[in-house]
């Protein structure tokens, strides 16, 4: 037998006339009240007019990011969107003849670059796979839009949205490097 | 006001009858709406939330200061709501028993908006009496009334063709039986005291020799608790306990159908509330100031007679809305065995001490 | 306004049949809970017709007991015991024929007191019951006191048999 029987302790009188049930609900919600009403202690926030802090390492929408010359990070090798579990990102290539890369030595840069937002989990694996430090998962996680072609958002507002994310810029210190090699004396 | 002159004095009384009657719905709705209101802020009060803080007309812009308090108190959300359950889409699910479907929330409504009648919300006004009908037998008219209330309850479970409302309305029939008892006999002593069924005659009495919450504390709170057993709130709302009930009675329920529910039961709460006021707490007479006691001819006295009767009336408003943030809800058997076997002894004593007082001061 | 209140009388006193009749021979539905209901409605018209008296008491103490508190035990109990075989009971000749008999009697013993009752008497009666619950209460305790009690000794006993039967064993 594991279960043991606890006998109630019979309730007095006083109890048994409800009262001091009664008061201390009273004491309980006339302090949430004053709380309330005059320390204006409210658990709530007024949503639109008050946001909430954003903690660091929170996944919010994913967008792209450019480097600290302005330079566009992605090289369109499409990880993230083989990667992505909802099928989220759609990347085109530019293709042999197209634009070539903002930055001098990186081989490209995507000539249209999508993310469904509608379809996105903010799982983070896009920032995960990525070679290139080029995507990252924000702050944003607020994202409305009045119809589905809306909230399917292409490279410009991606970037826009992403603002600047420096980094080590290795094509930039391959370049160099070659350039260093070129030099060199054989 | 020459022309009122030449009426006849019966024209005369359907006229001004018509007029009070009209006022007195329309406040009583209005209380309505503002109580839902209240209810709204203070449950968000006590649960340190803000409440509703947002419905506002276009005009509320050219108010400087006033507009956005009132918008954060909420004064236009009632409006909202209203407008909200008129365009619902009114749904009757199938398998229901319609007939008594469709009339019983009208049920439950019409006796909640009859009691109103014998109440009186005021001294005079003029020379107008300020309640619609003053009757010698006014209390047993509210009883009797507000008795009828229970089959919109009663047939609202059985014309829904359901579980959880079937057994809501015969917990709500078992319930509002057993509260009219102590009720009613909660009553009977100040009746004795007073010497009068006459509601004016008590509050007559009771500028004369003080409030009879003080004379009959025992009666006080027999009336209030059944007051709140009556009228199925916290913390005697068996017949909808949504945790064990779904919704109860009015699971069935959608749009104005389920709106005409609640109006039943504010107006019961605000029915109840001024009979409080009119039968424990002087009606609209204050005491130590003559002027508030005394029936006067001013129009302006009378006005502030029956502010001060709508000042009483919202503390109960209050203190109803209060409670039911305040307790958990009873035990139905913990509900059964107050009703018949504590305030119905109670009562029959309080009846009894009061009666041999009385005749023995009388002798 | 005489005409006013003949033209209440007899909407009342048309009510009142019409509802009675509801209550036993509904035409269109054989549910217990709808007779129970236009019983109710019945008692409620039979108070309108007290008012046209003069005898608020009595017509608030009829709403009240009647309507507030019998009728809706009678419907808690149709409601619970869910009457079906009720709604497909035909009519057995037999019963129809006692039944035919009690309405005679009835009726016969109604129009007989009718037709004995004097105007007048019946007048200074209607006065006596009129509204003023103090003089009904003198009335009850004085001159009809021994009917008074023992009607109440009879409720009693009543209420006591109730108890006793619905006892589950009884020792």
């Amino acid at each position: 037998m594991s279960t043991k029987v606890v006998a109630r302790a019979p309730l007095t009188f006083y109890e048994r006339t409800y009262l001091p049930t009664i008061l201390s609900g009273l004491k309980v919600t006339a302090k949430h009240f004053t709380d309330t009403v005059f320390r204006g202690k409210t658990v709530t926030m007024e949503y639109p007019e008050e946001r909430w802090v954003v903690p660091e390492g929170y996944r919010g929408a994913p967008y792209l990011v450019k480097d600290q010359e302005g330079a566009i990070k992605c090289v369109s090798c499409q990880l993230c969107e083989f990667v992505c579990p909802p099928k989220a990102i759609r990347i085109t290539p530019p293709g042999a003849d197209g634009a070539p890369a903002d930055r001098t030595n990186a081989e490209k840069m995507p000539k249209e670059f999508e993310i469904n937002m509608l379809r996105c989990i903010f799982c983070g694996m896009c920032q995960e796979v990525c070679p290139e430090e080029a995507i990252f998962l924000q702050k944003d996680y607020s994202l409305t839009g009045e119809s589905r072609a809306e909230m399917i958002f292409d490279k410009a507002k991606l970037l826009k949205l992403g603002g600047t994310h420096g980094g080590v810029q290795k094509w930039k210190h391959k370049l160099e490097g070659a350039k260093a090699q070129e030099v060199f004396p054989v | 006001m020459e022309f009122l002159q030449y009426l006849s004095p019966s024209t005369q009384f359907v006229l001004f009858s018509a007029l009070k009657i009209f006022a007195v719905f329309g406040v009583v709705m209005t209380a309505v709406a503002y109580a839902v209101l209240v209810e709204r802020k203070v449950s968000a009060w006590i649960q340190n939330r803000v409440g509703p803080n947002r419905t506002a007309p276009f005009f509320i812009n050219y108010l400087p200061v006033i507009g956005p308090f009132l918008v954060r108190l909420g004064i236009f959300q009632p409006m909202a709501d209203g407008l909200k359950f008129l365009l619902k889409e009114d749904f009757t699910p199938n398998y229901v028993r319609k007939v008594y479907f469709w009339i019983a929330p009208a049920i439950t409504v019409i006796p909640a908006l009859m009691t109103v009648a014998v109440i009186p919300f005021g001294s005079t006004l003029g020379t107008e009496k300020m309640v619609i009908a003053d009757l010698n037998v006014g209390i047993l008219y509210t009883f009797g009334i507000v008795s009828l209330g229970v089959y919109g309850i009663v047939l609202a479970g059985y014309g829904s063709n359901s579980k959880y409302p079937f057994l809501g309305s015969i917990r709500s029939s078992a319930q509002m039986i057993s509260y009219e008892i102590p009720m009613g006999m909660s009553v009977i002593p100040i009746f004795l005291v007073a010497g009068s069924l006459n509601l004016g005659d008590i509050i007559r009495y009771q500028a004369e020799h003080g409030w009879m919450i003080l004379k009959q504390p025992v009666a006080f709170v027999i009336f209030l608790i059944a007051a709140f057993a009556e009228t199925n709130r916290l913390p005697f709302d068996l017949p909808e306990s949504e945790s064990e009930l779904v919704g109860g009675y009015h699971t069935e329920y959608s749009s104005m159908k389920l709106a005409l529910f609640f109006l039943g039961e504010y107006a019961n709460m605000i029915a109840s509330s001024a009979m409080m006021v009119t039968l424990f707490c002087g009606g609209w007479t204050l005491p130590f100031v003559t002027a508030l006691s005394t029936p006067s001819s001013s129009i302006l006295i009378g006005l502030l007679h029956i502010g001060v009767f709508f000042a009483k009336m919202a503390l109960f408003m209050i203190l109803f809305i209060w409670v039911r943030w305040m307790l958990p809800r009873f035990r139905y058997d913990q509900l059964m065995d107050i009703g018949w076997r504590r305030f119905i002894p109670a009562a029959l004593i309080n009846i009894v001490v009061t009666a041999l007082v009385v005749a023995f001061l009388h002798d | 306004m005489p005409q006013f209140t003949d033209i209440l009388f007899f909407g009342l006193a048309g009510l009142v049949l019409l509802f009675g009749f509801l209550t036993v021979a509904n035409p269109f539905s054989r549910n217990p809970v709808t007779s129970a209901m236009f019983l109710v409605l019945t008692i409620v018209s039979l108070a309108g017709l007290y008012v046209l008296l003069h005898a608020f008491f009595l017509a608030a103490v009829q709403v009240l007991v009647y309507a507030g508190a019998v009728m809706v035990l009678f419907l808690f109990v149709i409601m619970l015991l869910d009457l079906k075989e009720e709604e497909h009971r035909r009519l057995k000749s037999g019963i129809l024929a006692v039944g035919s008999l009690a309405v005679v009697a009835f009726v016969g013993i109604l129009l007989a007191t009718l037709l004995k009752a004097k105007p007048a008497a019946s007048a200074v009666a209607g006065r006596l019951v009129e509204g003023d619950t103090a003089k009904l209460g003198t009335l009850l305790f004085e001159n009809w006191l021994l009917p008074f009690e023992i009607l109440s000794v009879l409720l009693l006993v009543a209420m006591v048999g109730v108890i006793l039967l619905t006892k589950k064993d009884l020792k």
